[in-house]
């Protein structure tokens, strides 16, 4: 059941000059968070700007116990609000509503999990590498951005025993060019006996890409949609996903509620 | 401290509504909120047939508001019925149905479909959606076509009726009286303004749509002006809406001349404002030392100060 907490700020991490992780002390939701699922986030009070931001939870934090203590979230500054986000300092309470959203399904072994991040859309994947990892599945990370310094918490997922396959547009780290280059190509020398679950979170060139790669070779995918959100509930119909319906035609689905995690072989891509 | 308020025939045990369009179906929110502490909810818009609405983008936030082209995505009249007022009853919503059409014979249909469900308590009659091509703001923006749309609609249904009004016209208070004159029992006003956002990057509108409704704090004082304007051409009760984010708000829509408010965007900020709202109500009420909320409505002392 989702819970609003006026969250203290514990840590906001600068990874950039876009680039942040802002930790925040909210045990009731931390307590309930499964992997996928999101918290709608108000960095200021009143009414400029005026409505919550969607963000993934990235992090579910704990105390030496073990106890969840907070989340923290992955943010890239693209707006005020995000802006407000970036600049949060410790001591400022943030309004954290959550968790929200229904989850990835967590595939086990002999399975193979493949994640393919895209940018900021890396922010979905660290709980799932966790939960993926305490099941023992073989997980790699296909990872993409635009340069080797906006490839964040390499070393995290490295820790866990996530095999890593790395590209930049610019060629700095990793292979030249876009992440489902590499994806395609490896899941074409996958045999077929093998079982590969494949999720995805990133732009959303990046999730159809990876869809049709997905459809290609027979695979399973669940992505993270992102999707200009206004409630986080399902009370205001904004973001929503063009779904095949079984007429042949398409229904919306909120992605709030129905997602942000999606059948990738059921959305209608543009 | 008595809290209830009346809108005809129907005794609200406060006067704070869930506005349509911001709240689902209402069941979207019984994890969060007791739908019952609520004096009403209303809604999404519900037409004959299931409808998509518009593609995304749908929603652009302003400032001090956000402008929205849905396109009253819904499941329609029935499918509300049988999948969602069964639930509403449960859990003791007061459900007001806002129902919409393309054609005055769709608004009447609906009606009917409606008045004979179980757990109806009124009907909000949307002749105000910027956002749909035909039907809605078409009848809203007309005085006859308000007047005969209210009237086809009264003839077809005994529940409390409740035109909802478009500030989109130039005297909304002459169009609170067409709805009087037709047979309403009360108005709700106002709808969103309609509105235009634009990339200048891009140079492309922010929602797909073009254009969409603007709501939210900005849009208060001009939904304040109207409700006051309206409440001294109109004896039914009105049910004002526009902005309202916390209990001064929704107490000065009431002073304005509202019976009853509607909270929408302020409830996707926070869906556990009512009970922030109920309470900072009571405490006004107890600190001014007014027994009833009812005594607090169109106490306006609007005299003119000095000479123009």
């Amino acid at each position: 059941m989702p819970v609003d907490v006026a969250a203290p700020v514990i840590a906001n991490r600068a990874l950039s000059d876009d680039y942040n992780v802002l930790a925040l002390a909210a045990p009731p939701i931390a307590a309930q968070a499964a992997p996928g699922q999101f918290v709608m986030v108000k960095a200021s009070n009143g009414a400029d700007p005026l409505l919550r931001r969607p963000f993934s939870i990235f992090e579910v934090l704990r105390d030496q116990q073990g106890s969840p203590t907070g989340v923290s979230i992955l943010s890239k500054r693209i707006g005020v609000s995000t802006r407000l986000i970036y600049d949060a300092r410790p001591g400022q309470t943030v309004a954290c509503l959550g968790p929200l959203g229904r989850p990835f399904t967590v595939v086990d072994s002999p399975g193979e999990a493949w994640m393919v991040a895209g940018g900021v859309g890396l922010a979905a994947f660290a709980t799932l590498a966790e939960a993926l990892r305490a099941r023992r599945v073989a997980t790699t990370l296909f990872y993409g951005a635009r340069t080797g310094r906006e490839l964040f918490y390499l070393d995290f997922f490295r820790a866990l025993g996530v095999e890593l396959v790395l590209t930049t547009e610019d060629g700095s780290v990793g292979e030249a060019g876009r992440v489902v280059a590499p994806l395609d190509r490896l899941l074409a020398s996958r045999p077929s006996s093998s079982r590969v679950m494949l999720y995805a979170c990133g732009p959303e060139g990046m999730l159809a890409a990876t869809a049709r790669v997905a459809s290609k070779h027979s695979r399973p995918c669940q992505v993270s949609v992102e999707r200009i959100m206004g409630c986080g509930l399902g009370g205001c119909y904004s973001c929503v996903v063009p779904m095949k319906s079984d007429t042949g035609g398409f229904h919306h689905v909120r992605s709030c509620i129905s997602g942000p995690v999606l059948a990738a072989d059921q959305i209608v891509w543009d | 401290m008595d809290l209830s308020v009346t809108i005809g025939s129907l005794r609200l045990k406060n006067p704070l509504i869930a506005a349509s369009g911001c709240f689902g179906y209402g069941v979207e929110y019984a994890d969060v909120v007791d739908l019952s502490s609520l004096g009403a909810i209303v809604s999404k818009g519900l037409f004959l047939r299931e409808r998509e609405g518009h593609a995304a983008p749908r929603i652009v936030e302003t400032p001090a508001g956000m402008l929205n082209a849905i396109g009253l995505q819904g499941i329609g009249a029935r499918r509300f019925v049988e999948e969602k007022l069964p639930e509403l009853r449960a859990r003791g919503a007061t459900t007001i149905v806002n129902v919409c059409g393309t054609t005055l014979d769709e608004y009447v249909e609906v009606s009917r479909i409606l008045s004979d469900a179980e757990g109806v308590a009124a009907i909000e009659l949307n002749i105000s959606c910027p956002n749909i091509k035909e039907g809605g703001i078409q009848f809203g923006c007309s005085l006859t076509g308000t007047f005969d749309v209210v009237s086809a609609v009264r003839k077809a249904t005994r529940l409390p009726l409740i035109p909802k009004l478009t500030p989109n016209v130039t005297d909304v208070a002459s169009f609170a009286r067409a709805s009087e004159d037709a047979g309403a029992d009360a108005v709700s006003l106002v709808n969103t303004f309609l509105a235009m956002v634009i990339d200048v990057e891009t140079r492309r509108p922010k929602v797909s749509n073009v254009v969409g409704g603007l709501s939210g704090p900005a849009i208060r004082p001009i939904a304040v002006r109207m409700v006051h304007e309206c409440r001294q051409l109109v004896k039914i009760p009105i049910i004002g809406m526009g902005g309202i984010a916390d209990a001064r708000d929704a107490l000065e829509f009431m002073i304005a001349g509202a019976n009853a408010v509607q909270v929408g965007t302020a409830n996707f900020v926070d869906p556990f404002i009512w009970s922030k709202l109920l309470d900072g109500m009571t405490s006004y009420l107890e600190r001014h030392q007014i027994a009833r909320i009812g005594d607090l409505v169109g106490t306006v002392n609007a005299t003119t100060i000095g000479r123009a």
